[in-house]
Protein backbone atom coordinates (compact mmCIF):
# COMPACT_ATOMS: atom_id res chain seq x y z
CA UNK A 1 0.00 0.00 0.00
CA UNK A 2 2.39 2.93 -1.38
CA UNK A 3 -0.45 5.26 -2.70
CA UNK A 4 -2.60 6.60 -0.09
CA UNK A 5 -5.72 7.95 -2.11
CA UNK A 6 -7.35 9.22 1.17
CA UNK A 7 -5.68 10.50 4.03
CA UNK A 8 -8.30 11.75 7.39
CA UNK A 9 -6.74 12.95 9.68
CA UNK A 10 -8.59 13.97 13.35
CA UNK A 11 -11.95 14.60 11.60
CA UNK A 12 -14.83 15.21 13.70
CA UNK A 13 -18.38 15.41 12.49
CA UNK A 14 -20.80 16.98 14.63
CA UNK A 15 -24.74 16.47 13.23
CA UNK A 16 -27.63 17.65 15.34
CA UNK A 17 -25.84 18.28 18.52
CA UNK A 18 -24.24 14.63 18.53
CA UNK A 19 -20.65 14.17 17.08
CA UNK A 20 -20.95 11.08 14.57
CA UNK A 21 -17.06 11.53 13.93
CA UNK A 22 -15.05 12.19 16.72
CA UNK A 23 -11.24 12.81 15.64
CA UNK A 24 -10.95 10.11 13.05
CA UNK A 25 -7.94 9.06 11.52
CA UNK A 26 -7.50 6.89 8.73
CA UNK A 27 -5.41 6.45 5.63
CA UNK A 28 -7.07 4.29 2.66
CA UNK A 29 -4.88 2.74 -0.56
CA UNK A 30 -5.95 1.72 -3.63
CA UNK A 31 -7.72 -1.10 -4.22
CA UNK A 32 -10.97 -2.51 -3.22
CA UNK A 33 -11.85 -1.24 0.40
CA UNK A 34 -14.91 -2.24 1.91
CA UNK A 35 -16.11 0.42 4.91
CA UNK A 36 -18.53 -2.29 6.63
CA UNK A 37 -20.78 -1.73 9.64
CA UNK A 38 -24.67 -1.25 10.76
CA UNK A 39 -26.74 1.45 9.61
CA UNK A 40 -26.30 4.61 11.26
CA UNK A 41 -22.52 3.89 12.39
CA UNK A 42 -21.37 7.11 10.77
CA UNK A 43 -20.52 5.17 7.12
CA UNK A 44 -22.61 7.84 5.05
CA UNK A 45 -21.11 10.69 6.74
CA UNK A 46 -17.72 9.65 6.34
CA UNK A 47 -18.15 8.51 2.82
CA UNK A 48 -19.55 12.32 2.37
CA UNK A 49 -16.46 13.96 3.94
CA UNK A 50 -14.26 12.34 1.09
CA UNK A 51 -16.50 13.63 -1.67
CA UNK A 52 -16.26 16.99 0.13
CA UNK A 53 -20.26 17.31 0.21
CA UNK A 54 -20.07 16.91 4.15
CA UNK A 55 -20.06 19.86 6.30
CA UNK A 56 -17.15 18.89 8.79
CA UNK A 57 -16.08 20.75 12.44
CA UNK A 58 -12.43 19.91 12.47
CA UNK A 59 -9.80 17.96 11.11
CA UNK A 60 -8.42 17.44 7.52
CA UNK A 61 -9.54 15.07 5.08
CA UNK A 62 -6.89 14.76 1.80
CA UNK A 63 -8.00 12.83 -1.54
CA UNK A 64 -5.50 11.76 -4.12
CA UNK A 65 -3.34 14.71 -2.53
CA UNK A 66 -5.69 17.51 -2.95
CA UNK A 67 -7.88 18.75 -0.05
CA UNK A 68 -11.37 16.88 -0.06
CA UNK A 69 -14.29 19.10 -2.13
CA UNK A 70 -11.46 20.75 -4.00
CA UNK A 71 -12.22 21.90 -7.59
CA UNK A 72 -9.29 19.43 -8.86
CA UNK A 73 -10.99 16.46 -7.85
CA UNK A 74 -14.75 17.24 -9.16
CA UNK A 75 -13.23 15.52 -12.53
CA UNK A 76 -11.62 12.90 -10.45
CA UNK A 77 -14.37 11.08 -8.08
CA UNK A 78 -17.36 9.41 -9.07
CA UNK A 79 -19.80 9.19 -5.95
CA UNK A 80 -23.13 7.45 -5.56
CA UNK A 81 -25.35 8.55 -2.80
CA UNK A 82 -27.26 5.67 -1.12
CA UNK A 83 -30.34 7.30 -2.96
CA UNK A 84 -30.42 6.65 -6.87
CA UNK A 85 -29.25 10.38 -7.62
CA UNK A 86 -30.88 10.35 -10.98
CA UNK A 87 -33.75 12.07 -12.74
CA UNK A 88 -36.93 9.53 -12.40
CA UNK A 89 -38.97 11.12 -15.44
CA UNK A 90 -35.78 10.85 -18.01
CA UNK A 91 -34.56 8.14 -19.42
CA UNK A 92 -31.31 5.99 -18.47
CA UNK A 93 -29.45 7.43 -21.80
CA UNK A 94 -30.71 10.33 -21.29
CA UNK A 95 -29.71 10.63 -18.08
CA UNK A 96 -25.90 9.82 -18.69
CA UNK A 97 -26.39 12.00 -21.95
CA UNK A 98 -26.92 14.81 -19.56
CA UNK A 99 -24.03 14.03 -16.49
CA UNK A 100 -21.61 13.12 -19.67
CA UNK A 101 -22.20 16.87 -21.13
CA UNK A 102 -21.65 17.90 -17.80
CA UNK A 103 -18.25 16.37 -17.61
CA UNK A 104 -17.39 17.13 -20.94
CA UNK A 105 -17.89 13.69 -22.05
CA UNK A 106 -18.71 12.28 -25.83
CA UNK A 107 -21.95 9.55 -26.30
CA UNK A 108 -19.08 7.10 -26.42
CA UNK A 109 -18.52 7.06 -22.93
CA UNK A 110 -22.18 6.90 -22.38
CA UNK A 111 -22.53 3.37 -24.22
CA UNK A 112 -19.54 2.60 -22.60
CA UNK A 113 -21.23 2.46 -18.97
CA UNK A 114 -24.94 1.73 -19.85
CA UNK A 115 -22.71 -1.77 -20.68
CA UNK A 116 -20.59 -1.76 -17.44
CA UNK A 117 -23.62 -2.09 -15.46
CA UNK A 118 -25.35 -4.07 -17.47
CA UNK A 119 -28.64 -1.93 -18.64
CA UNK A 120 -28.18 -1.71 -22.51
CA UNK A 121 -31.96 -3.48 -22.87
CA UNK A 122 -32.85 -0.36 -20.22
CA UNK A 123 -31.08 2.42 -21.63
CA UNK A 124 -34.68 3.96 -23.26
CA UNK A 125 -36.74 3.60 -20.55
CA UNK A 126 -37.54 5.93 -17.84
CA UNK A 127 -36.40 5.48 -14.86
CA UNK A 128 -39.40 5.49 -12.88
CA UNK A 129 -40.36 2.93 -14.50
CA UNK A 130 -37.48 0.46 -13.76
CA UNK A 131 -36.94 -1.73 -10.50
CA UNK A 132 -34.89 -0.57 -7.90
CA UNK A 133 -31.60 -2.38 -8.32
CA UNK A 134 -31.71 -1.20 -12.13
CA UNK A 135 -32.71 2.30 -10.97
CA UNK A 136 -29.35 1.76 -8.53
CA UNK A 137 -27.08 0.60 -11.25
CA UNK A 138 -28.24 3.75 -13.65
CA UNK A 139 -26.82 5.87 -10.87
CA UNK A 140 -23.85 3.79 -10.42
CA UNK A 141 -23.43 4.41 -14.07
CA UNK A 142 -23.02 7.93 -13.59
CA UNK A 143 -20.50 7.68 -11.46
CA UNK A 144 -18.31 6.03 -13.75
CA UNK A 145 -18.37 8.76 -16.60
CA UNK A 146 -14.63 9.32 -17.11
CA UNK A 147 -13.17 6.20 -15.92
CA UNK A 148 -12.49 8.21 -11.98
CA UNK A 149 -9.41 7.84 -10.08
CA UNK A 150 -11.53 7.49 -7.20
CA UNK A 151 -14.56 5.63 -6.75
CA UNK A 152 -17.18 6.31 -3.65
CA UNK A 153 -20.00 4.53 -3.48
CA UNK A 154 -22.45 4.35 -0.71
CA UNK A 155 -24.54 0.95 -0.42
CA UNK A 156 -24.27 0.05 -3.95
CA UNK A 157 -25.22 -3.60 -4.02
CA UNK A 158 -28.14 -3.18 -1.55
CA UNK A 159 -31.38 -5.29 -2.80
CA UNK A 160 -29.46 -6.78 -6.12
CA UNK A 161 -30.14 -10.33 -6.72
CA UNK A 162 -26.62 -12.53 -5.89
CA UNK A 163 -25.68 -13.00 -9.53
CA UNK A 164 -26.11 -9.21 -10.18
CA UNK A 165 -24.17 -8.12 -6.96
CA UNK A 166 -21.18 -10.73 -7.71
CA UNK A 167 -20.94 -8.92 -11.43
CA UNK A 168 -21.06 -5.86 -9.66
CA UNK A 169 -18.02 -6.32 -7.16
CA UNK A 170 -16.50 -8.37 -10.38
CA UNK A 171 -16.70 -4.68 -12.03
CA UNK A 172 -15.37 -2.75 -8.75
CA UNK A 173 -12.44 -5.09 -9.23
CA UNK A 174 -11.88 -4.60 -12.70
CA UNK A 175 -11.83 -0.88 -11.88
CA UNK A 176 -9.48 -1.56 -9.31
CA UNK A 177 -7.29 -3.35 -11.48
CA UNK A 178 -7.11 -0.37 -14.40
CA UNK A 179 -5.96 2.30 -11.20
CA UNK A 180 -8.89 3.34 -9.89
CA UNK A 181 -9.06 3.13 -5.57
CA UNK A 182 -12.93 2.11 -5.43
CA UNK A 183 -14.37 2.76 -1.47
CA UNK A 184 -17.65 0.82 -1.30
CA UNK A 185 -20.03 0.75 1.80
CA UNK A 186 -22.28 -1.94 2.61
CA UNK A 187 -24.04 -3.18 6.13
CA UNK A 188 -24.18 -6.52 5.28
CA UNK A 189 -21.07 -8.44 6.18
CA UNK A 190 -21.25 -11.21 3.95
CA UNK A 191 -19.94 -8.20 1.47
CA UNK A 192 -16.34 -8.47 3.08
CA UNK A 193 -15.03 -11.35 1.94
CA UNK A 194 -14.99 -9.63 -1.61
CA UNK A 195 -13.05 -6.86 -0.86
CA UNK A 196 -9.01 -6.82 -0.87
CA UNK A 197 -8.78 -4.36 2.35
CA UNK A 198 -11.62 -3.76 5.47
CA UNK A 199 -12.79 -1.24 7.65
CA UNK A 200 -15.11 -2.27 10.26
CA UNK A 201 -17.02 0.59 11.69
CA UNK A 202 -19.36 1.30 14.64
CA UNK A 203 -20.44 4.32 16.60
CA UNK A 204 -18.71 6.41 14.61
CA UNK A 205 -14.89 4.40 15.51
CA UNK A 206 -13.01 2.22 13.40
CA UNK A 207 -12.63 -0.98 14.88
CA UNK A 208 -10.42 -2.67 12.76
CA UNK A 209 -8.35 -1.87 9.15
CA UNK A 210 -6.60 -4.80 7.29
CA UNK A 211 -7.59 -7.92 5.05
CA UNK A 212 -10.56 -10.09 5.35
CA UNK A 213 -8.02 -13.28 5.77
CA UNK A 214 -6.26 -11.32 8.44
CA UNK A 215 -9.24 -10.05 10.59
CA UNK A 216 -10.31 -13.52 10.86
CA UNK A 217 -7.12 -14.85 11.98
CA UNK A 218 -7.01 -12.31 14.74
CA UNK A 219 -9.92 -13.24 15.96
CA UNK A 220 -9.18 -16.72 15.22
CA UNK A 221 -12.99 -17.29 13.65
CA UNK A 222 -14.32 -18.21 9.98
CA UNK A 223 -16.13 -14.82 9.00
CA UNK A 224 -16.19 -11.64 9.61
CA UNK A 225 -19.59 -11.07 11.50
CA UNK A 226 -18.31 -13.11 14.33
CA UNK A 227 -15.05 -11.52 13.58
CA UNK A 228 -16.87 -8.07 14.08
CA UNK A 229 -18.96 -9.12 17.21
CA UNK A 230 -15.52 -10.22 18.86
CA UNK A 231 -14.41 -6.61 18.30
CA UNK A 232 -17.29 -4.97 19.57
CA UNK A 233 -17.07 -6.96 22.61
CA UNK A 234 -13.54 -6.36 22.91
CA UNK A 235 -13.80 -3.09 22.97
CA UNK A 236 -16.47 -2.62 25.12
CA UNK B 1 -19.41 29.15 -15.28
CA UNK B 2 -19.81 27.67 -18.93
CA UNK B 3 -21.57 27.62 -21.43
CA UNK B 4 -21.66 23.77 -22.07
CA UNK B 5 -23.10 22.86 -19.02
CA UNK B 6 -25.59 25.84 -18.69
CA UNK B 7 -27.00 24.33 -21.74
CA UNK B 8 -26.88 21.00 -20.85
CA UNK B 9 -28.81 21.87 -18.17
CA UNK B 10 -31.06 23.97 -20.14
CA UNK B 11 -31.78 21.00 -22.63
CA UNK B 12 -32.36 18.58 -19.60
CA UNK B 13 -34.78 20.65 -18.10
CA UNK B 14 -36.67 20.82 -21.11
CA UNK B 15 -36.26 16.88 -21.99
CA UNK B 16 -38.17 16.63 -18.48
CA UNK B 17 -40.88 18.77 -19.24
CA UNK B 18 -41.61 17.97 -23.01
CA UNK B 19 -42.02 13.96 -21.56
CA UNK B 20 -44.96 15.32 -19.03
CA UNK B 21 -47.20 16.29 -21.08
CA UNK B 22 -50.41 17.46 -18.35
CA UNK B 23 -47.85 19.90 -16.50
CA UNK B 24 -47.01 21.62 -20.02
CA UNK B 25 -50.53 21.33 -21.13
CA UNK B 26 -51.24 23.48 -17.86
CA UNK B 27 -48.77 26.31 -18.43
CA UNK B 28 -49.03 26.64 -21.63
CA UNK B 29 -53.79 26.82 -21.80
CA UNK B 30 -53.97 27.66 -18.12
CA UNK B 31 -53.61 31.36 -18.38
CA UNK B 32 -54.86 31.24 -21.89
CA UNK B 33 -58.17 30.02 -20.47
CA UNK B 34 -58.13 32.10 -17.53
CA UNK B 35 -57.58 35.48 -19.07
CA UNK B 36 -60.59 34.45 -21.60
CA UNK B 37 -63.06 33.69 -18.49
CA UNK B 38 -62.02 37.14 -17.46
CA UNK B 39 -63.20 38.35 -20.71
CA UNK B 40 -66.58 36.70 -20.73
CA UNK B 41 -67.01 37.78 -16.82
CA UNK B 42 -67.17 41.34 -18.13
CA UNK B 43 -68.32 40.95 -21.57
CA UNK B 44 -72.30 42.35 -20.47
CA UNK B 45 -70.68 45.18 -18.20
CA UNK B 46 -68.91 48.43 -19.72
CA UNK B 47 -66.39 47.07 -21.93
CA UNK B 48 -63.27 49.45 -20.74
CA UNK B 49 -62.83 46.54 -17.31
CA UNK B 50 -61.28 43.86 -19.26
CA UNK B 51 -59.11 46.82 -20.42
CA UNK B 52 -58.67 47.58 -16.87
CA UNK B 53 -58.12 43.66 -15.83
CA UNK B 54 -56.72 42.29 -18.05
CA UNK B 55 -52.99 43.84 -18.65
CA UNK B 56 -52.24 42.94 -14.52
CA UNK B 57 -53.66 38.85 -15.11
CA UNK B 58 -50.83 39.23 -18.17
CA UNK B 59 -48.27 40.16 -15.93
CA UNK B 60 -49.27 37.47 -13.17
CA UNK B 61 -49.95 34.33 -14.81
CA UNK B 62 -46.50 33.77 -15.92
CA UNK B 63 -45.07 34.97 -12.75
CA UNK B 64 -47.24 32.55 -10.33
CA UNK B 65 -47.39 29.53 -12.73
CA UNK B 66 -43.46 29.85 -13.32
CA UNK B 67 -42.96 30.83 -8.80
CA UNK B 68 -44.69 27.04 -8.44
CA UNK B 69 -42.73 25.47 -11.51
CA UNK B 70 -39.70 26.48 -10.31
CA UNK B 71 -40.14 26.00 -6.34
CA UNK B 72 -41.43 22.10 -6.99
CA UNK B 73 -38.35 21.25 -9.49
CA UNK B 74 -36.05 22.70 -7.29
CA UNK B 75 -36.93 21.31 -4.53
CA UNK B 76 -36.74 17.95 -6.14
CA UNK B 77 -33.72 18.64 -6.98
CA UNK B 78 -32.42 18.92 -3.73
CA UNK B 79 -34.06 16.08 -1.88
CA UNK B 80 -33.76 13.57 -4.23
CA UNK B 81 -29.85 13.97 -4.29
CA UNK B 82 -29.33 15.00 -7.97
CA UNK B 83 -27.64 18.34 -6.84
CA UNK B 84 -25.59 17.14 -4.41
CA UNK B 85 -24.43 14.56 -7.10
CA UNK B 86 -23.92 17.62 -9.65
CA UNK B 87 -21.99 20.13 -7.05
CA UNK B 88 -19.40 17.27 -6.46
CA UNK B 89 -19.16 17.62 -10.02
CA UNK B 90 -17.18 20.62 -12.25
CA UNK B 91 -20.70 22.13 -12.16
CA UNK B 92 -21.05 26.06 -11.61
CA UNK B 93 -23.96 27.06 -9.64
CA UNK B 94 -24.62 29.71 -12.02
CA UNK B 95 -24.47 27.00 -14.66
CA UNK B 96 -27.11 25.07 -12.80
CA UNK B 97 -29.23 28.23 -11.80
CA UNK B 98 -28.55 30.01 -15.45
CA UNK B 99 -29.62 26.84 -17.33
CA UNK B 100 -32.90 26.81 -15.24
CA UNK B 101 -33.80 30.20 -15.73
CA UNK B 102 -32.52 29.60 -20.01
CA UNK B 103 -35.39 26.42 -20.22
CA UNK B 104 -38.14 28.20 -17.92
CA UNK B 105 -37.62 31.80 -19.75
CA UNK B 106 -37.83 29.99 -22.81
CA UNK B 107 -41.35 27.89 -21.72
CA UNK B 108 -42.30 31.08 -20.00
CA UNK B 109 -41.72 33.00 -23.37
CA UNK B 110 -44.00 30.85 -25.16
CA UNK B 111 -46.60 30.95 -22.69
CA UNK B 112 -46.35 34.66 -22.90
CA UNK B 113 -46.87 34.82 -26.68
CA UNK B 114 -49.84 32.44 -26.27
CA UNK B 115 -51.58 34.40 -23.84
CA UNK B 116 -51.04 38.05 -25.61
CA UNK B 117 -52.04 36.77 -28.57
CA UNK B 118 -55.21 35.31 -27.08
CA UNK B 119 -55.82 38.86 -25.19
CA UNK B 120 -55.04 41.11 -27.95
CA UNK B 121 -55.98 39.13 -31.25
CA UNK B 122 -58.91 37.00 -30.26
CA UNK B 123 -60.18 39.08 -26.81
CA UNK B 124 -59.74 42.16 -28.26
CA UNK B 125 -57.43 44.20 -25.20
CA UNK B 126 -56.49 47.26 -26.38
CA UNK B 127 -53.13 48.55 -26.54
CA UNK B 128 -51.81 51.43 -27.47
CA UNK B 129 -48.09 50.42 -26.86
CA UNK B 130 -45.69 47.81 -28.83
CA UNK B 131 -47.13 44.09 -28.85
CA UNK B 132 -43.63 43.13 -28.79
CA UNK B 133 -42.64 44.95 -25.59
CA UNK B 134 -45.87 43.61 -23.87
CA UNK B 135 -44.53 40.11 -24.09
CA UNK B 136 -40.81 41.08 -23.46
CA UNK B 137 -42.43 42.40 -20.14
CA UNK B 138 -44.71 38.95 -19.83
CA UNK B 139 -41.58 37.13 -20.11
CA UNK B 140 -39.46 39.00 -17.02
CA UNK B 141 -42.29 38.32 -15.07
CA UNK B 142 -41.98 34.47 -15.62
CA UNK B 143 -38.00 34.86 -15.22
CA UNK B 144 -38.61 36.69 -12.07
CA UNK B 145 -41.29 33.81 -11.06
CA UNK B 146 -38.37 31.47 -11.78
CA UNK B 147 -36.29 33.83 -9.45
CA UNK B 148 -37.94 34.12 -6.43
CA UNK B 149 -39.49 30.38 -6.50
CA UNK B 150 -35.50 29.01 -6.49
CA UNK B 151 -35.22 31.19 -3.99
CA UNK B 152 -38.40 29.80 -1.03
CA UNK B 153 -37.26 26.09 -2.67
CA UNK B 154 -34.25 26.42 0.16
CA UNK B 155 -36.55 27.27 2.89
CA UNK B 156 -38.63 24.45 2.31
CA UNK B 157 -38.68 20.87 3.19
CA UNK B 158 -41.09 19.25 1.32
CA UNK B 159 -43.40 20.04 -1.65
CA UNK B 160 -46.30 20.80 0.78
CA UNK B 161 -44.58 23.08 2.44
CA UNK B 162 -43.14 24.78 -1.14
CA UNK B 163 -46.92 25.07 -2.44
CA UNK B 164 -47.61 27.29 0.76
CA UNK B 165 -45.05 29.39 0.21
CA UNK B 166 -47.34 30.93 -2.86
CA UNK B 167 -50.44 32.43 -0.48
CA UNK B 168 -47.45 33.31 1.78
CA UNK B 169 -45.59 35.20 -0.81
CA UNK B 170 -47.42 35.93 -3.78
CA UNK B 171 -50.91 36.68 -2.84
CA UNK B 172 -49.93 39.70 -1.03
CA UNK B 173 -48.00 41.30 -3.75
CA UNK B 174 -51.44 40.12 -6.32
CA UNK B 175 -53.31 41.90 -3.58
CA UNK B 176 -51.08 45.09 -3.47
CA UNK B 177 -50.09 45.30 -6.92
CA UNK B 178 -52.91 48.06 -8.24
CA UNK B 179 -55.33 45.42 -9.55
CA UNK B 180 -58.40 45.89 -6.66
CA UNK B 181 -57.21 49.64 -5.79
CA UNK B 182 -55.26 51.38 -7.65
CA UNK B 183 -51.71 51.75 -5.63
CA UNK B 184 -52.04 55.49 -5.21
CA UNK B 185 -54.91 55.06 -3.15
CA UNK B 186 -53.83 52.55 -0.66
CA UNK B 187 -53.05 53.77 2.97
CA UNK B 188 -49.76 54.82 2.86
CA UNK B 189 -48.58 52.27 4.83
CA UNK B 190 -49.93 49.78 2.07
CA UNK B 191 -48.34 51.98 -0.79
CA UNK B 192 -44.63 51.88 0.48
CA UNK B 193 -45.06 48.10 1.39
CA UNK B 194 -46.33 48.01 -2.61
CA UNK B 195 -43.44 50.06 -3.88
CA UNK B 196 -41.15 47.49 -2.55
CA UNK B 197 -42.84 44.48 -4.20
CA UNK B 198 -41.65 43.44 -7.59
CA UNK B 199 -45.19 42.24 -9.09
CA UNK B 200 -46.10 46.10 -8.65
CA UNK B 201 -44.00 47.13 -11.15
CA UNK B 202 -44.66 44.25 -13.63
CA UNK B 203 -48.11 45.53 -13.28
CA UNK B 204 -47.45 49.32 -13.61
CA UNK B 205 -45.32 48.10 -16.43
CA UNK B 206 -48.76 46.66 -18.55
CA UNK B 207 -50.94 48.96 -17.70
CA UNK B 208 -49.04 51.38 -19.01
CA UNK B 209 -48.68 49.83 -21.98
CA UNK B 210 -52.00 49.39 -22.74
CA UNK B 211 -52.71 53.36 -21.83
CA UNK B 212 -50.04 55.05 -23.47
CA UNK B 213 -47.69 54.49 -26.22
CA UNK B 214 -44.92 56.54 -24.53
CA UNK B 215 -43.07 53.44 -23.52
CA UNK B 216 -40.15 55.24 -20.80
CA UNK B 217 -42.08 54.49 -17.87
CA UNK B 218 -42.18 51.22 -19.24
CA UNK B 219 -38.23 50.50 -18.81
CA UNK B 220 -38.11 51.85 -16.11
CA UNK B 221 -40.61 49.08 -14.55
CA UNK B 222 -39.24 46.50 -16.72
CA UNK B 223 -35.18 47.38 -15.15
CA UNK B 224 -36.92 47.51 -11.46
CA UNK B 225 -38.24 43.66 -12.57
CA UNK B 226 -34.70 42.56 -13.75
CA UNK B 227 -32.99 43.73 -10.41
CA UNK B 228 -35.84 41.87 -8.62
CA UNK B 229 -34.47 38.99 -10.91
CA UNK B 230 -31.01 39.38 -10.47
CA UNK B 231 -31.29 39.86 -6.76
CA UNK B 232 -33.19 36.64 -6.39
CA UNK B 233 -30.84 34.81 -8.82
CA UNK B 234 -27.85 35.67 -6.56
CA UNK B 235 -29.85 35.15 -2.95
CA UNK B 236 -30.97 31.86 -4.85
CA UNK B 237 -26.89 31.40 -5.18
CA UNK B 238 -25.98 31.56 -1.86
CA UNK B 239 -28.02 28.84 -0.95
CA UNK B 240 -27.01 26.29 -3.01
CA UNK B 241 -24.40 24.80 -0.98
CA UNK B 242 -21.52 22.30 -2.07
CA UNK B 243 -21.20 21.35 1.50
CA UNK B 244 -24.57 20.62 3.66
CA UNK B 245 -25.09 19.34 7.43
Amino acid sequence: MTNIAIDVRQLTVVRRGHAVLDKLDLEIGGGVTGLLGPSGCGKSTLLRSIVGVQRTQAGEVRVLGEPAGSKQLRHRIGYVTQAASVYDDLTVAENLRFFARVLGLGPDEVDRVVDAVDLADQADAVVSELSGGQRSRASLAVALLGTPDLLVLDEPTVGLDPVLRRDLWNLFHSLADAGAAVLVSSHVMDEAERCDQLLLMRDGVILAQDTPTRIKQRAGVDDVETAFLDLVERAA
Amino acid sequence: MNPRITLAVAGRVLTQLRRDHRTLAMMLVVPCALISLLWWMFKDLDSSSFDRFGPALLAMFPFIVMFLVTSITTLRERASGTLERLLAMPMGKGDFLLGYAVAFGLVAALQSVLAVGVSVGLLGLDVEGPVWLLTLVAVADAVLGSALGLFVSAFANTEFQAVQFMPALVLPQVLLCGLFVPRALLPDVLEAVSNVLPLSYAVDAMQTLTRTASTSDVWQDLAVVLAFTLGGLAVGAATLRRRTS
